[in-house]
C-alpha cells in the first residue's frame, strides 16, 4: 500500500492548484490569465486522480492502517459508520495536520514575481520527480506520472521563460523576480527532504530516490537563473520543513478553511 | 491624457494571427488573433486560447502588421475573370459512364 | 468612387446577406456602433468572471471546482475573441480597456450583483449563460465576419456553461431541504436581473431598427425576453422550483407566458453605477491591470533585448 505516499502527491497537486486558481480573472494580461488558468487545471486534474487512487487505498486497507493513517476526525467518523471514502472526503474532510504538501506550495501569490518563482521552483522539482516515478512498480503511480510529465514540461517551459523574461526585462521585473526567488528559497530543501513515506516507498519499488533527482534540480535552477541575469541564492543556508509531516505554515490554514467551508458547512451532501 | 497615465504599457503586446492545423495532413486555418511579447510567446499563447478542446496538433503564428491583404475594392478584376474559365474544373468534362475512377 | 456609390455598394453587401470584412469601405456609424457593441460585449465577458471568480475556491467538490475553473476560463477567452474582433476595426485592447477603467464603456449590468451562495454558480449558468446564449447565437450570423466568426466560436463553447448550471440546479434540487432553499433563494435572486439582461423594452431601445437592418442584431429585445420567459417557465418545471414571478401565467390567446413588471428604475440606476457591486467590479479588474503593468512592460523590453541580441548576431 502505498497510501501516504499518494497522498502526499496529492496534496501537492490540489494546494498548489489552488493557489493558480486564485489568479483566474486577475491575471495581468488576458492570455497569461488563460495559461495560469490550463496549469491550475493540470494540478487539479493530478489531484483527483490521486485523491481517487488514495481513497481506493484507504477503502481497502485494515481497521488498523486506517487508524493510523489520519486523525482528522470527519474521517474517522466516516470510517466508523463504515462509509467508502471518496476523492472529496480525501480533499474536503482532512484536517492541516493530515496535510501532507510541500511548504512552498501553500506560500501565497503575492505578485507575478512570487508566482513563476514558486512555480520555476516546483515545476523543475516535478519534471524530475515524475521523470523518475514513471518507473514505479505501483502501476497505477507510474501511469498518473506519465500523464503528468507531459504537463510538467510545459509548466516548465511557461515558468522558466518567465523567470528569464523577468530577470532580463526591466529594472523593476529584475529586482521583483530576484526578491521572489531569494525568499522562496527557504522552501527549496524540503522537497528532497527523505522522511518514512519517501523511505519505504523506495524500499518498495513504488517511490522516488530524492537524492537522485537534487543535483539535476540544482543544475537546472542555476542554468536558468543564469540565462535570467539572476543570483542563485547561498548554498547550505537554513530551509524550512515540516509540510512533509504535516506541520505547515499559518497559510494551509485560511487555504483549507475556504476550500473546504462547504463540505464542513453542508457535511454529507451531494453537490 | 498621456498613455501613461492611463497606465497603460507604453508598448502594448503585438498582435499576432493564429494558423492552426486541427488535424494531421489538413491545412492551416486562420483561428484567431491574439497578443503576445514575442514569437515563441505567441505560439504558447495560441496554445492555451486556442487549443484547450483539442483543436489542434500544429500552430503558426504571424505578427498581424506582416499580412498583406487584397484591397476589396480590386475584386471585380482580381477575381472575377477567373469565373469563365470553368474548364479547370473537373465536372466540365463529360465522360461515358462505362469510364470508371476518373 | 465617390462617398455615395462606396455607400451604395455597402447598402447592397449588407442587402444580399453578404459579410462585412474588415477592409471594406463602412459607414463610420457602422464602425462607430459595431466597436461599442463588440468591446461592450467583450467587457461583459472579462467582468463576468470576477462573479462566479468568486467561487472557484469555495467549489463544494473536486469535480465542480474543475469546471468551473474552466467555464471561467472560456470567459476570459470569448473577451479575447472579442477584443480581437473589435480590433480589426482599428481601435487597440488598450484603449478599449481605458474606457473600461474610466467608466466610459458599459458592461452587462448581470454582473454587478454579488454571489452570495454556491447556488448561484448554477443560477447564474442556467439563466445568465442561458440568456446570453439567446441574445448571441443570432449574432453568430452578423454583418461583420470578425464578429460573426468570434460569435460561432463563443456560441460553441458556451453551450457547456448553461448545462452545468442547470446541472447544479438539478442536483441542488434534488438534495436535501437546505440546498432546495439555497436553489430557490439563487434562483429569486437572478430571475429579474435575467429578464434584465435583454436591455430596455423596444420602445425604450432606439437603435434597434437601424441594427436590425445591418443583422448587428437579429431579434428585438422584447422578443427574445419573452422567448426566454417561455423557455424557463418550463426548465423551473423540472427542476420543481416556484416561479419568482406570481404574474406567471400562459396566455393562450399570444401562445406565450405573460410575466410580471419589470423594475426598469433598478435596471437604469445599476447600469449608471449603482448596482451593489459596480465599484468592486471596476475596482478588480483596474487593479489586475494597473499591478500587470510591470509585467507586461517586462516581456516588452526582454523581447527588445532578444531580437537586438539576435541581429548583433546576425551582423558579426
Ligand atoms: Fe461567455
Ligand atoms: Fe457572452
Ligand atoms: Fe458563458
Amino acid at each position: 500500500m502505498n497510501l501516504a505516499y499518494t497522498l502526499r502527491l496529492a496534496d501537492d497537486a490540489l494546494i498548489i492548484g489552488h493557489r493558480l486558481s486564485e489568479w483566474c480573472g486577475h491575471g495581468p494580461i488576458l492570455e497569461q490569465d488563460i495559461a495560469l488558468t490550463n496549469t491550475a487545471l493540470d494540478h487539479l486534474g493530478r489531484a483527483r486522480s490521486l485523491c481517487q487512487y488514495a481513497a481506493e487505498q484507504y477503502n481497502a486497507a485494515t481497521a488498523e492502517e486506517k487508524k493510523n493513517s489520519f486523525s482528522s476526525v470527519a474521517i474517522q467518523q466516516l470510517t466508523e459508520a463504515g462509509k467508502q471514502l471518496t476523492e472529496d472526503d480525501i480533499a474536503y474532510l482532512r484536517d492541516g495536520w493530515d496535510y501532507r504538501s510541500l511548504l512552498l506550495l501553500e506560500q501565497p501569490n503575492i505578485d507575478w514575481a512570487f508566482t513563476v518563482a514558486r512555480a520555476f521552483y516546483y515545476d523543475t522539482f516535478n519534471y524530475y520527480f515524475f521523470s523518475h516515478l514513471k518507473n514505479s512498480n505501483d502501476t497505477t503511480l507510474a501511469a498518473i506520472a506519465e500523464k503528468s510529465l507531459k504537463e510538467v514540461t510545459y509548466h516548465l517551459r511557461w515558468s522558466s521563460e518567465w523567470v528569464v523574461r523577468l530577470g532580463d526585462g526591466t529594472d523593476e521585473s529584475h529586482n521583483r523576480i530576484q526578491q521572489a526567488i531569494n525568499e522562496l528559497w527557504q522552501y527549496t530543501g524540503e522537497p528532497f527532504v527523505m522522511n518514512d513515506a519517501d523511505n519505504v516507498a523506495v524500499s518498495t519499488g513504488a517511490g522516488v530516490n530524492l537524492a537522485d533527482i537534487q543535483p539535476l534540480w540544482t543544475a537546472r535552477i542555476a542554468e536558468i537563473l543564469q540565462e535570467a541575469t539572476l543570483t542563485m541564492p547561498p548554498a547550505g543556508s537554513w530551509m524550512q520543513q515540516g509540510g512533509k509531516e504535516g506541520r505547515h505554515t499559518e497559510h494551509l490554514g485560511y487555504i483549507l478553511a475556504e476550500m473546504q467551508y462547504m463540505q464542513r458547512t453542508y457535511p454529507g451532501m451531494e453537490w | 491624457m498621456t498613455n501613461d497615465k492611463l497606465n497603460n504599457s507604453k508598448n502594448e503586446w503585438p498582435l499576432w494571427e493564429v494558423f492552426i492545423r486541427s488535424k494531421a495532413g489538413l491545412d492551416h486555418k486562420h483561428a484567431g488573433s491574439l497578443h503576445a511579447a514575442d514569437a515563441q510567446m505567441a505560439i504558447e499563447n495560441a496554445r492555451d486560447v486556442y487549443t484547450r478542446r483539442m483543436e489542434g496538433v500544429s500552430i503558426w503564428v504571424v505578427e498581424s502588421k506582416h499580412i498583406q491583404a487584397s484591397d476589396p475594392g480590386e475584386a471585380d478584376s482580381m477575381y472575377d475573370p477567373a469565373s469563365d474559365k470553368i474548364y479547370r474544373h473537373p465536372t466540365f468534362y463529360n465522360l461515358p459512364d462505362e469510364v470508371k475512377y476518373m | 468612387m465617390s462617398v455615395h456609390s462606396f455607400q451604395e455598394h455597402f447598402d447592397n453587401l449588407i442587402d444580399r446577406d453578404v459579410t462585412i470584412e474588415p477592409k471594406d469601405w463602412m459607414p463610420d456609424d457602422y464602425r462607430k456602433t459595431l466597436i461599442r457593441q463588440i468591446s461592450q460585449h467583450a467587457h461583459s465577458e472579462i467582468i463576468g468572471m470576477l462573479p462566479e471568480g468568486n467561487w472557484i475556491t469555495r467549489a463544494p467538490s473536486l469535480r465542480r471546482k474543475a469546471v468551473l475553473l474552466a467555464k471561467v476560463q472560456d470567459e476570459a477567452g470569448h473577451g479575447l475573441y472579442l477584443y480581437s474582433a473589435a480590433e480589426t476595426l482599428g481601435i487597440s485592447r488598450d484603449e478599449m480597456y481605458n474606457q473600461l477603467h474610466t467608466g466610459k464603456a458599459k458592461y452587462s449590468s448581470i454582473f454587478n450583483y454579488p454571489t452570495l451562495t454556491w447556488a448561484d454558480m448554477g443560477a447564474i449558468g442556467w439563466l445568465v449563460d442561458g440568456a446570453a446564449i439567446m441574445n448571441q447565437v443570432p449574432l453568430c450570423r452578423t454583418s461583420y465576419g470578425p464578429y460573426a466568426r468570434a460569435m460561432v466560436r463563443v456560441c460553441k463553447e458556451e453551450s457547456f456553461h448553461q448545462r452545468q448550471g442547470f446541472e447544479i440546479m438539478l442536483t441542488l434540487s434534488k438534495g436535501t431541504d437546505i440546498q432546495r432553499k439555497l436553489a430557490q433563494d439563487a434562483f429569486n435572486r437572478w430571475w429579474w436581473p435575467s429578464l434584465m439582461m435583454f436591455g430596455p423594452p423596444d420602445a425604450e431601445s432606439p437603435n434597434t431598427e437601424q441594427s436590425v437592418r445591418w443583422r448587428i442584431k437579429r431579434f428585438t429585445n422584447d422578443e427574445l425576453r419573452q422567448k426566454f420567459v417561455d423557455v424557463t417557465v418550463e426548465q423551473a418545471r423540472v427542476l420543481g422550483l416556484e416561479m419568482p414571478d406570481k404574474d406567471i401565467k400562459w396566455n393562450e390567446e399570444r401562445g406565450h407566458y405573460d410575466f410580471g413588471t419589470i423594475n426598469w428604475s433598478e435596471f437604469y440606476n445599476v447600469v449608471k453605477g449603482n448596482g451593489p457591486c459596480n465599484k468592486q467590479r471596476i475596482e478588480a479588474r483596474r487593479k489586475a491591470w494597473d499591478e500587470g503593468k510591470w509585467v507586461r512592460d517586462a516581456a516588452m523590453a526582454h523581447a527588445a533585448k532578444r531580437k537586438a541580441r539576435q541581429s548583433e548576431v546576425k551582423a558579426a
